[in-house]
């Protein structure tokens, strides 16, 4: 999980919410008496940048993106749903198969307590009302990866529902407003995960994997209530965040623990929604928001230029970063649910329906999870603000990286520099660096303890805030020595004597008379040029408000 | 000592009189001898001798595990069984060893039983013929019986006897012609729709479905997983009691089974009929039963009345729905049990290897017989999502309205229905065949799928010999759960009407005649 949140250029957001005009009517009247290419077209929109908005011609309708998301959460859980096998990642194949995963004839599903209670866990912190009663069902189809011919799922009354899901988004010029919003939770329901298929096409086999059968699923289905790729992806990294909070699910994207199908539609506000389409295979929030936005400015430009909307599924390629018509040879599926005979109904109980006297081991109390509930990440967010005093984006950030904001905390611990200054260096230097070599948290050469001395060094003005930076650079290059020894084997203290910064700034003004009478004639930006000149004769060792004071002085006096 | 009750074997076994493997070889030489009836699909003959070895030990050591050690079982080849193929009666599952034992096996088999095959069925169970599985069709010992042939010399029809021989009724007919031929003491059916109680009715026998969740089904392959049960077919009630008694009970692979902690099924010797009230549902009263049946029922009622029982007309109004909302529950969900059957993981693979599609569509058109594609076809209909509300939500319904029909006759005070089992006693293979499997199955469980909806244990126990020779049962119906109730009163009719043991001797005798037939059966199974 790499891409900080904050960081993104989303420009979907923009023409979502402004709406966007005739900018593709040129391509309008280009395309008449030629054939429609789609694979042309869709390079065509790859290539073209998608804030082309125009401003709208008069009688023209804005146009409105509906997204809706499916998330699939891999359930954190020793056995499968509904078998013993246990759930491990890269096994070796078929090595993790019950005779029930393999669905061997005359074998039952006997459902897992854990995989419930991680359900009622997620549907509490997501705010759902959950079902004292609910019901399994098979959903029908054929595929090698799936032995049973059906996947038992709950379709018609799920575990849990009517919930929401509170996530925040960035806005502005600068992306530096966050702005809170909500999504619908419509329902989270109880499923079970399908085998692997490896189609190897050389020599024509598919081979089949089933440690994945029978793995339990949450499946989250919001309302379509998002417009954009990055609301989309500020929904997923916000579920990723509780998920993992709550340990119900690992939500590890690149393992396949989270993954997540959009659909996606264009309309005309206040007209009946447009046809949408599925596009599955988002195995990053990146490719997420990409394929969301692709997929939105594609259906915008076909319906633009005449073309239709099919009902359909397409899948991301992340290559040519477009989405493409998955081949679905059997077109549309008729999934022929039917009722699960083998399970009888989920029954959950609160403290007031629990009957007396019964084995807490056979029921499962919805009270007593909610007790168990931990910390949610809104929270911690709330928490580093009202505590720290932190800008709420900073505490978005803080979270989103995977071991940064516990990176954070130990820097705190460590360091008598405001935790203002702290979240600043944190989130600003610190992240900057590991981004731009693209490492996580627990990769990065600076530990909390040497930045925590670093910016006591800095607290104590013993260096200025540009040798900081040095430092924090010579750290990373991780020659296993501490700030402070850095600073005093390259000399570079601050220079704290006045009398000596004096005689510099001196020498530097006779130096540069063209500059001193730049700053006589009343250029305003000429003294900034003195004060770095000066700051480069100290080696950037002197503190830029001191020379400015003395060079004010000494040219106004 | 064939003949002798589950409790009389056992004693014999206790004091010596036999030994497991003795009683255990005379079954096989049975089995060898009836080989002609094509009860059995596979005869586990190792796997029994080597039971009766170690349980003869037991015996040895005064270390007897109860009353079923060193007692031979036959077990419908629809139950899994560990390192023994179950077939289904299918090509789709020929050559299928389950690495794991259904739950009722195991519990036989830890008991001490002596497995002695897998006994023929309809393939999937699909059937109430025991015609209709790719092994060929079961055959009726009470064809071969004296009483049968003695009166067959006396109407003479003229037809040839080695074609007229009559059907088990199905589709557990092997478990009942195994039963039946003494090759063993007692044999696991199932009965989905009546698939126990029907071959028992027709084979002579105590015919016993319990009640919906008392019995595990793991390891049952599926026909309808709502209606499905492990039925049990014995000789005599008594032994249908005791093998209840091992089999009952919560079993954590089958969440469909109650937790309550399961009581006794021993059947006391005496009860007081007086205290009863037997319900006479007069829908099932139907113009197509025959009279010596109707007769025999009625004869029945006047048994218990003459006894002091209270007996009542009742009616379970919903009776005539019935036959149709199973049709449609019992595809559905055969279409989504029989989804699995793809040949990737286990059973028949065809050659095709263009696409995993027409793979799946070969190995499914080679593995499937005509009725069991038929159903799988229907099913998937009435799932369809433009007709699910408007059969299969609507089938669910009205057996919401059968199952309260139960409830509400119990309710007014009914402690057992008396109804009959079947329209007629067992017919003659080529009467039969004259209609095919559905009409077949629509006529004859007409008394007893309305059982499976409600979930209801019911048995059937064989009352007399009809004009022709020929079994004629009853079936009686519990309330759900009050299993032991009902084989109670099963017991004390049983008594009553001292049904007759079928003379098998003949056929035991005569190695000719067995060998002819042998031959016989071997033809018919290479024109399947």
């Amino acid at each position: 999980m790499a891409a900080p949140m904050l960081r993104w250029g989303c420009p979907g957001t923009r023409w979502a919410l402004a709406g966007i005009g005739g900018g593709f009517r040129h391509r309008r009247g280009a395309s008449i008496g030629s054939t429609p290419n789609p694979t042309r077209e869709q390079s065509t929109v790859a290539q073209k940048p998608l804030h082309t908005a125009q401003k709208l011609r008069k009688g023209e309708h804005k146009w409105a993106a509906v997204v809706g998301l499916e998330i699939h959460a891999q359930i954190s859980s020793n056995s499968k749903l509904f078998s013993g096998s246990q759930v491990c990642f890269a096994a070796p194949p078929n090595s993790l198969v019950s005779f029930f995963d393999a669905s061997l004839p005359g074998t039952l599903p006997v459902l897992n307590r854990r995989c419930v209670e991680a359900a009622v866990m997620t549907g509490l912190a997501l705010n759902c009302h959950i079902n004292k009663k609910s019901s399994f069902d098979r959903k029908h189809y054929f595929y090698a990866d799936l032995p049973a011919g059906y996947q038992i799922t709950q379709q018609r009354l799920p575990i849990a529902a009517n919930g929401s899901l509170a996530y925040s988004v960035c806005v502005g010029k600068k992306r530096g407003q966050l702005v809170s919003k909500r999504v619908r939770i419509k329902q989270i329901q109880l499923e079970q995960d399908s085998g692997k298929s490896l189609h190897d096409d050389l020599r024509a086999q598919t081979l089949i994997d089933l440690n994945r059968a029978g793995v339990g699923l949450l499946e989250v289905v919001l309302e379509p209530d998002l417009s954009c790729g990055e609301e989309a992806a500020a929904v997923v990294r916000e579920l990723q965040l509780i998920l993992q909070a709550l340990g119900t699910s690992q939500a590890n994207m690149a393992e396949g623990q989270l993954r997540v199908d959009a659909n996606i539609s264009v309309h005309h506000p206040g007209e009946p929604l447009g046809i949408r389409t599925e596009v599955k295979n988002l195995n990053s929030i990146r490719f997420l928001a990409k394929a969301i936005d692709y997929e939105i400015q594609r259906q915008i430009n076909e319906l633009e230029t005449g073309g239709k909307i099919l009902n359909e599924t397409r899948s991301f390629d992340s290559k040519l970063g477009c989405t493409v018509p998955m081949r679905d040879k059997e077109g549309k599926q008729d999934y022929r649910f039917m009722p699960e005979p083998n399970l009888p109904p989920l029954v959950l109980y609160d403290s007031t329906t629990l009957p007396a006297g019964v084995d807490s081991q056979q029921v499962i109390n919805i009270d007593q999870i909610r007790d168990m509930l931990p910390e949610l990440p809104s929270v911690t967010r709330e928490q580093l603000v009202q505590q720290y005093g932190l800008l709420p984006e900073h505490s978005v950030t803080l979270l989103n990286e995977v071991g940064l904001l516990e990176f954070f905390q130990n820097v705190i611990k460590e360091t008598r520099a405001e935790p203002k200054k702290v979240a600043s260096w944190v989130l600003n230097t610190f992240l900057g660096y590991l981004k731009q070599q693209n490492l996580t948290v627990s990769e990065s050469p600076v530990t909390p303890s040497a930045l925590a001395e670093l910016l006591d060094l800095l607290e104590r003005k013993a260096i200025s805030s540009s040798v900081a930076k040095q430092v924090f650079q010579e750290l990373w290059r991780g020659q296993g020595k501490t700030a402070a020894q850095i600073v005093s084997e390259q000399k570079l203290e601050l220079l704290q004597d006045p009398a000596a910064l004096e005689q510099l700034c001196l020498a530097t003004m006779e130096e540069h008379p063209q500059v001193v009478m730049d700053v006589k004639k009343g250029n305003p930006r000429a003294i900034n040029k003195l004060i770095g000149l000066v700051r480069k004769a100290t080696l950037s060792r002197a503190d830029p408000a001191l020379i400015k004071d003395i060079l004010e002085k000494r040219l106004w006096l | 000592m064939l003949g002798r009750t589950l409790r009389e074997v056992s004693t014999a076994l206790k004091q010596g009189q036999i030994t497991p493997t003795e009683l255990c070889r005379k079954c096989l030489s049975l089995i060898q001898k009836t080989k002609f009836l094509n009860a059995y699909i596979t005869v586990s003959e190792e796997v029994a001798l080597k039971q009766a070895e170690e349980s003869e030990k037991r015996y040895k050591k005064g270390q007897s595990l109860g009353d079923l050690d060193g007692i031979p079982i036959a077990v419908k080849d629809n139950f899994s069984t560990s390192g023994i193929e179950t077939t289904c009666a299918s090509n789709m599952l020929k050559g299928y060893i389950p690495p794991y034992n259904a739950t009722v096996v195991q519990k036989l088999l830890d008991q001490g039983a002596l497995l002695m095959g897998k006994t023929n069925l309809d393939e999937f169970a699909m059937g109430s013929g025991s015609t209709d599985g790719v092994f060929g069709p079961v055959k009726n010992p009470w064809s071969y019986s004296k009483q049968y042939r003695e009166k067959q010399q006396q109407n003479p029809h003229g037809e040839s006897e080695d074609s007229n021989w009559l059907i088990t009724g199905g589709s557990s007919g092997g478990s009942a012609a195994a039963v039946s031929a003494f090759t063993c003491f007692a044999a696991l059916g199932s009965d989905t729709g009546g698939s126990t109680r029907n071959p028992a009715a027709h084979c002579g026998l105590v015919g016993f479905k319990p009640s919906y969740g008392l019995v595990s089904r793991h390891g049952l392959i599926p026909l309808v997983n709502s209606m499905d049960v492990p039925g049990i077919l014995t000789r005599y009630v008594d032994d249908t009691a005791i093998v209840l008694g091992i089999l009952a009970g919560h079993d954590p692979k089958d969440s469909t089974t109650v937790q309550d902690p399961v009581k006794s099924f021993v059947l006391p010797n005496l009860i007081d009929v007086s205290k009863l009230c037997i319900g006479i549902p007069k829908e099932y009263l139907v113009p197509e039963l025959s009279s010596e049946v109707r007769s025999l029922w009625s004869k029945a009622a006047d048994l218990f009345e003459s006894e002091g029982a209270k007996v009542i007309e009742v009616s379970l109004p919903h009776t005539c729905y019935s036959i149709v909302c199973y049709h449609i529950l019992c595809t559905s969900e055969v279409a989504s049990n029989m989804a699995r059957f793809d040949g990737l993981e286990y059973g028949h693979r065809c050659d095709i290897n263009v696409s995993t599609e027409a793979m799946y569509a070969a190995t499914r058109r080679e593995g499937f017989n005509d009725v069991v594609r038929g159903r799988i076809l229907s099913g998937n209909f009435f799932l369809l999502k433009e007709n699910y509300e408007n059969y299969f939500i609507k089938a669910q319904k009205v057996r919401r309205l059968i199952a309260n029909d139960f409830v509400n006759v119990f309710n007014s005070g009914v402690d057992v229905l008396l109804t009959p089992t079947t329209l007629r006693e067992a017919v003659s293979y080529l009467e039969f065949i004259k209609e095919d499997n559905r009409t077949r199955s629509a006529q004859d469980d007409i008394f007893t799928q309305a059982v499976n909806m409600a979930g209801l244990p019911a048995v059937n126990v064989p009352m007399a010999l009809s004009s022709q020779g020929l079994p004629i049962g009853l079936q009686f119906i519990g309330r759900a759960f009050c299993d032991q109730q009902l084989l109670s009163v099963a017991k004390w009719f049983e008594k009553q009407v001292q049904f007759p043991v079928i003379q098998l001797q003949q056929l035991m005798d005569d190695c000719s005649l067995s060998l002819e037939n042998e031959k016989l059966a071997s033809v018919s199974l290479k024109q399947q």
